[in-house]
């Protein structure tokens, strides 16, 4: 009777049944908002497909920042290897956009594992100070080497294949846009998983005390660098996105300034969630687009008042803000 | 047969400061070793040393006969050697439940794994739960960690070193920072540790101490200056005169 009692409570999970279902929901919303897009706003396609492009850097940022606790300001590193390695190959002649959504992806994640290589040598301010001078670095060679990147001009004349050998990327851009669209649902479920294995617990547990992980008998640099490659596989996707759907790959795909950016998508939607990265990715960039067609002198300040007004108001981002409103009885009615 | 865990003439200086001198402890299966001392005796370098935080200066450590002393932290908690913390070294916002699930894979080499579920595997949901039903968290095993009692987190410290399934166990001051009405429990836990495990106890409660130990180190100054059982060390005049008095004081202090 006693056994019956004891084993009784704890045999079923409740919490991650919940956490899933959830899940579902959100990936649901994130393809019905990107269809309603397509429909909404059939001129600003371009535009969209920047946005996801760049909601893929900042899921990857979220992996590195969100669930490692690695301060970065030069993301964009990984994000512009993708593009250019897209870009680059697509200039040589390999035009099949799929086969450069992989080359691209694939030399994001070997620039996640040299700068990850690089970066976890180093804690704290050191690492964060490194990271700005390896995207300084590799905004520098990129520029050099125009000859294999059209430097400071950008690297021009993409012309991208069909699309399964039948969907023209075409002047609206509607097939570059359901692409994206299509891999950010598949990466974001990927994320969704990974960040929900064993690897992500222990990459969450590292993040609050790596000192405690080593006492469980892992090792802490070598999970950390494997979350840095996975990082660069999903900004190596997005750099080749947009380097598909604009043709075009511009020095700013590797420069401070996007990888900043990006922290500042980040923190505007919440860190850790990975749906931060989105809801911050369309704040950013619709403000971005409203604002400066406003004022097109002063939006970034704008920028800045509305990131110190989430800060102060919604430390969790705005995404943690949907988060309470979602279950308010979340914080109080736990127990 | 010899002991499980031996550390022979371990030694290590801080500059011209030493903080442990020429220490050797031997512990066998089922050892119940206290470590005590004043404050500054070098208890927590010891256990530094121990665990591989710290590299000695010189000396030995063999655990089932292996020697460990240039491994890795890491590697010895594989090995076996695994410790407590004297603070709780927590993650606030995850459960019990995760916290011994997340060792016991951990354990089992499937911590890393990308391509697995956490929660999918009925084997170690059954070693969990068993885990945090003889420490009694069974209750709180949903709860985020940082809203559970301080008592339930030094309780929960313990079931994660002990789903590394240790051969050696190291209790950094298991009992620290709980207050007395919770103190009963760690008792009881410390009582229900499997018997062959060999156990290392560092504490500041004399109570504690005399109830758990079968043998009892004394360490003061980086030094061993008694060793022996429990019922001689407070008529040991060494003894008395680094530890008992300063302890009596801090007592009063406190």
């Amino acid at each position: 009777m006693q056994l019956v009692a004891r084993t009784n409570p704890v045999k079923t999970l409740p919490a991650t049944g919940g956490q899933v279902l959830r899940d579902v929901v959100g990936v649901v919303a994130i393809a019905a908002l990107g269809v309603a897009g397509y429909f909404l706003f059939p001129d600003n396609l371009a535009l969209l497909t920047r946005l996801i492009a760049l909601a893929l850097l900042a899921l990857s940022l979220d992996l590195v920042v969100g669930y490692c606790g690695i301060a970065t300001l030069g993301h964009a590193v990984l994000f512009g290897a993708g593009a250019y390695a897209a870009g680059i190959a697509c200039v040589n002649g390999m035009t099949e956009p799929l086969t450069l959504i992989a080359i691209g992806a694939i030399a994001g994640a070997g620039a996640g594992l040299v700068m990850g290589t690089i970066m976890l040598r180093a804690h704290g301010l050191a690492q964060l100070v490194l990271s700005i001078a390896i995207v300084q670095l590799f905004h520098e060679a990129a520029n050099k080497a125009s000859a294999y990147t059209g430097g400071s001009d950008g690297l021009a004349g993409l012309s991208v294949g069909p699309l399964f050998g039948v969907f023209e990327f075409d002047l609206w851009g509607r097939t570059a846009y359901l692409l994206g669209l299509v891999l950010l649902v598949v990466v974001f479920i990927g994320l969704k998983f990974i960040v929900a294995s064993p690897f992500g617990m222990l990459c969450r547990g590292i993040k609050e005390d790596p000192i405690r992980i080593r006492a469980m008998g892992a090792f802490v640099a070598p999970n950390l660098l494997k979350m840095f490659v996975i990082s660069g596989f999903v900004a190596g996707i997005g750099g080749a996105l947009a380097a598909i759907s604009t043709q075009v790959v511009g020095l700013d795909s590797i420069s401070f300034e996007l990888s900043a950016n990006a922290l500042v998508m980040l923190v505007l939607g919440g860190i850790g969630t990975l749906y931060g990265a989105i809801v911050g990715t369309i704040i950013f960039m619709g403000f971005e687009h409203i604002v400066s067609a406003i004022n097109p002198f002063h939006w970034m300040t704008m920028v800045g008042v509305l990131l110190i007004a989430v800060v102060i108001a919604a430390p969790q981002g705005v995404s943690g803000l949907f988060d309470r409103l979602w279950s308010p009885a979340g914080r109080g009615g736990r127990s | 047969m010899n002991g499980v865990f031996q550390v022979d003439n371990l030694s290590k200086a801080f500059g011209g400061l030493t903080v442990s001198r020429d220490i050797s402890i031997t512990m066998k299966e089922g050892a119940r070793l206290a470590l005590i001392g004043p404050n500054g005796a070098g208890k927590t370098t010891f256990v530094n040393l121990v665990t591989g935080q710290l590299r000695p200066d010189s000396g030995t450590i063999l655990l089932g006969g292996e020697n460990v002393t240039r491994l890795g932290s890491v590697r010895r908690v594989r090995k076996g050697l695994v410790r407590t913390f004297q603070v709780t070294r927590l993650f606030s916002d995850m459960t019990p439940e995760e916290h011994v699930t997340l060792t016991v894979l951990q354990r089992e080499g499937r911590a890393s794994r990308i391509l697995s579920r956490f929660f999918n595997d009925s084997a170690v949901a059954g070693e969990v739960e068993s885990l945090l039903d003889a420490l009694g968290l069974l209750e709180v095993a949903r709860r985020k960690v940082g809203e559970i009692a301080y008592g339930q987190q030094r309780l929960l410290e313990i079931a994660i070193a002990l789903a590394l399934k240790p051969r050696v166990l190291l209790l950094d001051e298991p009992a620290a920072g709980v207050p007395q009405s919770e103190t009963p429990r760690i008792e009881q836990a410390l009582e229900r540790l499997p018997p062959s495990l060999a156990v290392l106890m560092i504490e500041h409660d004399m109570d504690l101490v005399f109830r758990f130990a079968r043998h009892v180190v004394v360490l003061a100054a980086g030094e061993i200056i008694f060793e022996g059982l429990p019922a001689e060390v407070a008529a040991n005049s060494k003894v008395r005169e680094a530890y008992l008095g300063s302890y009596a004081n801090a007592r009063q202090h406190a």
